[in-house]
């Protein structure tokens, strides 16, 4: 349950360019972003929440008293929860390219150029390191130098490690959940998948959808079905699910749902589909895609992280297969090798990847700890 | 553990293999300057290494110490864990690998009453070895003497070792008159 009660989504207007890693620049954008807490007088309680793939600003509360709107983090973050907005002001800004309030493909295109249309595939391919840096801005924006930590989950997670890559002396603490030093092969190929249903969706008219007013939905439903399969364990759609059937006997069809996991994906897909932008998944897949930051260190790990200063804290799932344990692992090697603090924490959860936005006693009692420890040296009290 | 912090040289870089809550790596941090990591398996005991501002990786040392470099810390330390792992001698080699010196503890199989027990025909159970047989941790029992004979043969040569019984070092006949052995060793 929620115990931040309602918060309100606020924007900012930032008119200077932002200049990207594509050499592209972002022009005239607005920020969405949420807080929780009271930013300290000294200003040295604050962190940043970075969100995943499908996820927004909305981090915690709910919106307009509806107990349906609670944010995707809420069980980690309000008064008295691992993260505690008694002690901490937190943040959580929508990141550009995203389709929940934040300039995005379904803006209109600045550009005079563009004659008045909305971005759609034009809209600048954007990276983690972007993110990051608009983040920055907005941190500025609130006057603040320092955050005491930036925490994220999955492609979050590798925005909290960008951020000590980034920015090494303005955060404290960087604690990077259930995510990886890059994509492998693999996960490159779900997002192509994904990215094909898209694109060769008959509506998605090269991206300029919002014209012809149709929406790609064929295509998004597939790239959430085979995204859904990704995030679940082996073990734990069988608990769910098994070989369960929609009917008592087979109806000998091969387009009907027969069994409920094709029913529970179908589900999922549809209400994808209602809420998500198409080319928000294309582009956010691609950052996920192209993270990389050892790579412009010749794929040596150890030399991407020499600069980095902050404390870290790294969690996986052990039964995460699409960012699998190992994963972690070679970040934390990484961080030995620079005798960089560093704690990691394993946890057994049946769950998979998902397992990061979920409700577990080990799990969050290692959050807690981390936070309490923050707090300790930060001399916030609640 | 006062006995064995005395081991470390102060400011040392530590390596704490089966750390369990953390106390000696957060005792030899606050009194000898020591930073470093913690190594343990158990959830209650990784979380116990954060709640205390100790560095821990949680890690199934029967996988290896992959995650270290050759001579990365000062000290390896691998107290009352030796025993519970099956690959010991492998876990030993990783120690004199991984530091340049290490330090191990272990229950002296040897000590006078175990030797009593089993004289008697029956498997000791003591303060030190609390369990029975068909319960214990400890698969791997070994003795003061036979460590010796381990480190030879692995190349380690030993710079100092010495029984504890009761919290206090035992240099005479350690092998008959101590519970615990304690050897500190540096790749020969």
């Amino acid at each position: 349950m929620s115990t931040l009660g309602d918060v309100q989504p606020q924007s900012m207007h930032f008119a200077a360019p932002l200049p990207l890693k594509s050499g592209a620049q972002l022009r005239d954008y607005t920020l969405v972003y949420e807080t929780y807490g009271t930013l300290a007088a000294d200003r040295r309680n604050a962190v940043l929440v970075c969100h995943a793939l499908n996820a927004s600003h909305h981090a915690a509360g709910t919106h307009d008293g509806d107990p349906k709107s609670e944010g995707w983090w809420d069980n980690l973050i309000g008064p008295g929860k691992p993260l505690d907005t008694r002690r901490f002001y937190v943040i959580s800004v929508n990141n550009p390219g995203s389709c929940f309030g934040s300039t995005g493909p379904m803006h209109v295109n600045p550009d005079p150029a563009a004659g008045g249309r909305r971005y759609g595939a034009d809209f600048p391919v954007v990276t983690v390191e972007d993110w990051v840096d608009a983040q920055a801005r907005l941190i500025d924006a609130l006057g603040i130098t320092e955050l005491a930590a930036v925490l994220g989950g999955s492609l979050g997670g590798m925005q909290a490690l960008a951020w000590s890559l980034r920015y090494p002396e303005r955060l404290r603490h960087c604690i990077a959940v259930a995510t990886a030093p890059n994509l492998s092969a693999q996960n490159i190929a779900f997002n192509e998948v994904a990215r094909r249903a898209i694109v060769t969706d008959p509506d998605f008219h090269g991206g300029h959808y919002y014209e012809h007013g149709v929406v790609p939905r064929r295509g998004l439903r597939v790239a959430r079905m085979i995204g859904h399969i990704t995030y679940l364990s082996d073990d734990a759609m069988e608990a769910k699910f098994g070989r369960d059937m929609q009917a008592a006997a087979l109806g000998y069809t091969t387009q009907d749902i027969e069994f409920q996991i094709e029913g529970y994906l179908r589900y999922q897909g549809d209400k994808f589909s209602e809420y998500f932008d198409a080319n928000t998944y294309l582009l956010i897949t691609r950052a996920l895609d192209y993270f990389d930051p050892a790579f412009a260190h010749g794929g040596d790990l150890t030399a991407t992280f020499a600069g980095a200063r902050s404390k870290f804290l790294l969690i996986s799932f052990t039964t995460d297969w699409r960012f699998a344990p190992a994963r972690s692992r070679e970040i934390v090697k990484a961080l030995v090798d620079n005798r960089l603090d560093v704690s990691y924490a394993e946890i057994a959860a049946p769950h998979g990847h998902d397992a990061f936005l979920l409700e577990d006693a080990r799990y969050h009692a290692v959050l807690r700890a981390r936070f309490e420890r923050i707090a300790a040296e930060t001399g916030t009290t609640p | 553990m006062e006995l064995i912090a005395e081991l470390v040289p102060p400011g040392s870089r530590v390596l704490d293999l089966g750390c369990g809550g953390g106390e000696l790596l957060a005792h030899l941090r606050d009194r000898r300057q020591c930073s470093g990591y913690g190594v343990e398996i158990d959830d209650a005991n990784v979380l116990a290494c954060e709640q205390r501002g100790v560095n821990v990786v949680q890690l199934n040392l029967e996988e290896g110490l992959a995650l270290f470099e050759d001579k990365s810390f000062d000290v390896v330390l691998q107290l009352d864990t030796l025993q519970h792992l099956r690959n010991t001698e492998k876990m030993l080699r990783e120690t004199a690998r991984v530091g340049r010196i290490g330090i191990v503890s272990f229950p002296n199989f040897a000590h006078w009453p175990n030797r009593l027990r089993v004289v008697g025909g029956r498997m000791p159970v003591t303060r030190v070895l609390p369990y029975e047989w068909y319960d214990t941790p400890n698969i791997r029992v070994g003795t003061y003497a036979d460590f010796e004979v381990l480190a030879r043969r692995d190349g380690l040569r030993i710079l100092d070792s010495f029984g504890i019984q009761n919290g206090a070092v035992v240099r005479r006949w350690p092998n008959l008159l101590a519970s615990v052995a304690v050897f500190k060793f540096e790749r020969g």
